[in-house]
């Protein structure tokens, strides 16, 4: 997916002179496309996120449109306070680019693993926070946001894998269906979703239908496809590679609360902070919950305690 | 004679700095006062081209990341008549645009500020496009002297120097004193101008309270690098009371005091 959205960059830089990328010194085998055909408009800030979005602060206020580049955890919660201040109180088009949701540097460590980026960035009015599900989403997501004249978060999964049905779509606000099923809904947000689908392939073995949707747009909200989606099924089970506070899971549970559906929601998450053993990304996500079989697990608790209560 | 028209534009921002504190019942004197000086040459012809040409984004940028300090932005801009007297009355009140602290609603603000350690970034940032925009748009950046504590601040030193951007002016206010104590007892700066120097700055030190120094190092031809005037300033210059006093960086005025002050500075 990183790639991907790298190759659009430069498409787009190609076409507008105002992007810039700035980069806290990440991006080995990456970046350099862009910085060696765009020289002027690459710059390595160093280990620096603060400067970073305190420089794209004043680019953007200038007329660029900066895209600042970093490891999830590093381009949101190092300069945070920088982009509340800088981008998000003064409605600039500054680019936040998070890559490695979720473990997605798996064997690196805690510190690199980025599980509470979608809700703080999500608790900034203004910040469009968007995760793609797979590289070709990535790449519609970077492209249909260019024209925000705001701020932008993208958190961006270092791997290749296409969400089957998915097919590039992308749309602010709106939810994408990429399977249809009536016992129960699945919500997906970011990378994770290619588990979110293996998880509805282990479910239908059991005679369970899943609606996939994919929610790469956690702002501006879904608000009404959510509630359209949740309308027709008794259990919604959000799936997300982030902490379970203030993400994709707490949006679905607001929609649901403050709408008053009569639907059930399971948040399949991350509960605990991780520490100690780490490992492989699957390995840790099976270890927290949020492998394709935890969410069929949760998916099948969730519809005997409804089945249950009714 | 323009020097002198400095002077009495800082005499009258001390004025309207004391004015309005009384009136909004607000602290923060201190910090206003050891500035005034500065901002009367930024404000002053020859200083901030803050209208160059029609077009607004082609005016110099001016960051005051000392946000705090705000009121005495104000007074300057009132003191050349960039704001009227009935909206520097609205500082500190419900619904005004005068915050205490910067915020860019106000038309010669260009950037919030007030959370220490933002502005010499975005300054820099500003600086950086200028350049790359071919414009002949300067950027100014006050600082305090304590918000050097901040680590941000030194990121933007690097870069700016690492960028030769000799558009770029940084101003610190070294008062010597922060909220609770005298920088030297918190986390001593000493050789504030040595240590920029060390980062790659053109560093020059002048009194920053005589406006013909301040003019003459703000416009002394350039060298590739970015500059910082590392201006010695009294805190509370001008109100006996109040100078190199820690209360007065958060204290309100008594009518006594008051009267005091408005004697000295008038």
């Amino acid at each position: 997916m990183r790639n991907a959205f790298l190759d659009e960059l430069l498409a787009l830089a190609a076409e507008d002179p105002s992007v810039m990328l700035l980069t806290g010194d990440l991006g080995f085998m990456v970046l350099e496309p862009f910085a060696e055909r765009f020289p002027e408009r690459f710059y390595n800030v160093g280990v620096a996120e603060q400067n970073m979005v305190g420089l794209a602060t004043g680019l953007a206020e200038a007329g660029f449109r900066p895209f600042v580049y970093s490891i999830a955890t590093f381009a949101t919660l190092r300069p945070y306070e920088f982009i509340r201040n800088g981008p998000a109180l003064h409605d600039l088009p500054v680019r936040v680019v998070g890559v490695g949701g979720g473990f997605d540097y798996a064997h690196n460590g805690v510190t690199h693993h980025a599980l509470e980026d979608l809700a703080v960035m999500r608790a900034q009015p203004r910040m469009a926070v968007i995760a793609p599900a797979d590289p070709g989403q990535a790449r519609s997501a970077i492209r249909t946001a260019h024209a925000l004249p705001g701020p932008v978060y993208f958190r961006i999964g270092k791997g290749p894998s296409a969400v089957p049905g998915l097919d590039d779509r992308f749309d602010l606000g709106r939810l994408e269906i990429v399977r249809e099923g009536g016992d129960v809904a699945l919500i997906a947000t970011g990378a994770i979703a290619s588990e979110t689908i293996e998880a509805a392939r282990l479910l239908a073995r059991h005679g369970i239908e899943a609606t996939v949707a994919i929610c790469a747009s956690l702002a501006p909200a879904p608000l009404d496809d959510i509630a359209a989606l949740l309308e027709r099924v008794p259990v919604a089970v959000t799936h997300e590679a982030a902490y379970v506070n203030g993400g994709l899971g707490s949006l679905v549970s607001e929609v649901v609360a403050e709408q008053g559906l009569p639907v059930r929601v399971t948040r399949c998450a991350v509960r605990e902070m991780p520490s100690g053993a780490t490992g492989s990304a699957g390995w840790l996500q099976e270890r927290y919950g949020i492998s394709a079989k935890a969410v069929a697990g949760a998916v099948e608790a969730a519809l005997d305690q409804a089945a249950t209560r009714a | 004679m323009r020097v002198v028209r400095s002077q009495a534009l800082a005499a009258q921002i001390r004025l309207s700095v004391l004015q309005q504190s009384k009136r909004a019942h607000i602290g923060h004197i201190g910090s206003s006062l050891s500035i005034a000086d500065l901002l009367a040459v930024l404000v002053d012809e020859g200083g901030l081209e803050l209208d160059r040409g029609p077009v607004r984004a082609d005016r110099d940028r001016f960051v005051l990341a000392k946000g705090h300090a705000v009121l005495a932005w104000y007074c300057a801009l009132h003191a050349v008549g960039r704001l009227s007297a009935e909206q520097l009355d609205t500082f500190a009140g419900d619904g005004t645009d005068l915050a205490g602290h910067p915020e860019h609603v106000l038309d010669d603000v260009d950037f919030c500020t007030g959370s220490l350690g933002h502005g010499l970034s975005i300054g820099t940032g500003a600086a950086l496009a200028a350049r790359l925009q071919g414009s002949a748009r300067r950027v100014v950046v006050l600082l305090s002297d304590a918000e050097c504590n901040e680590g941000s601040v030194w990121e933007a030193i690097m870069f700016a120097a690492q960028h030769g951007l000799d558009n770029l002016t940084a101003i610190v206010d070294l008062n010597g004193q922060q909220a609770l104590g005298y920088t030297s007892e918190v986390l001593d700066l000493s050789d504030m101008a040595g240590r920029w120097r060390a980062f790659g700055w053109d560093a020059v030190e002048v009194d920053g309270h005589d406006c013909d120094a301040i003019k003459a190092a703000l416009d002394a031809p350039r060298e590739g690098r970015p500059r910082v005037l590392v201006a010695h300033t009294t805190f509370g210059k001008g109100v006996d009371y109040m100078q190199s006093r820690i209360e007065w960086h958060y204290m309100p005025m008594d009518d006594t005091q008051y009267a005091a002050a408005l004697e000295q500075v008038s």
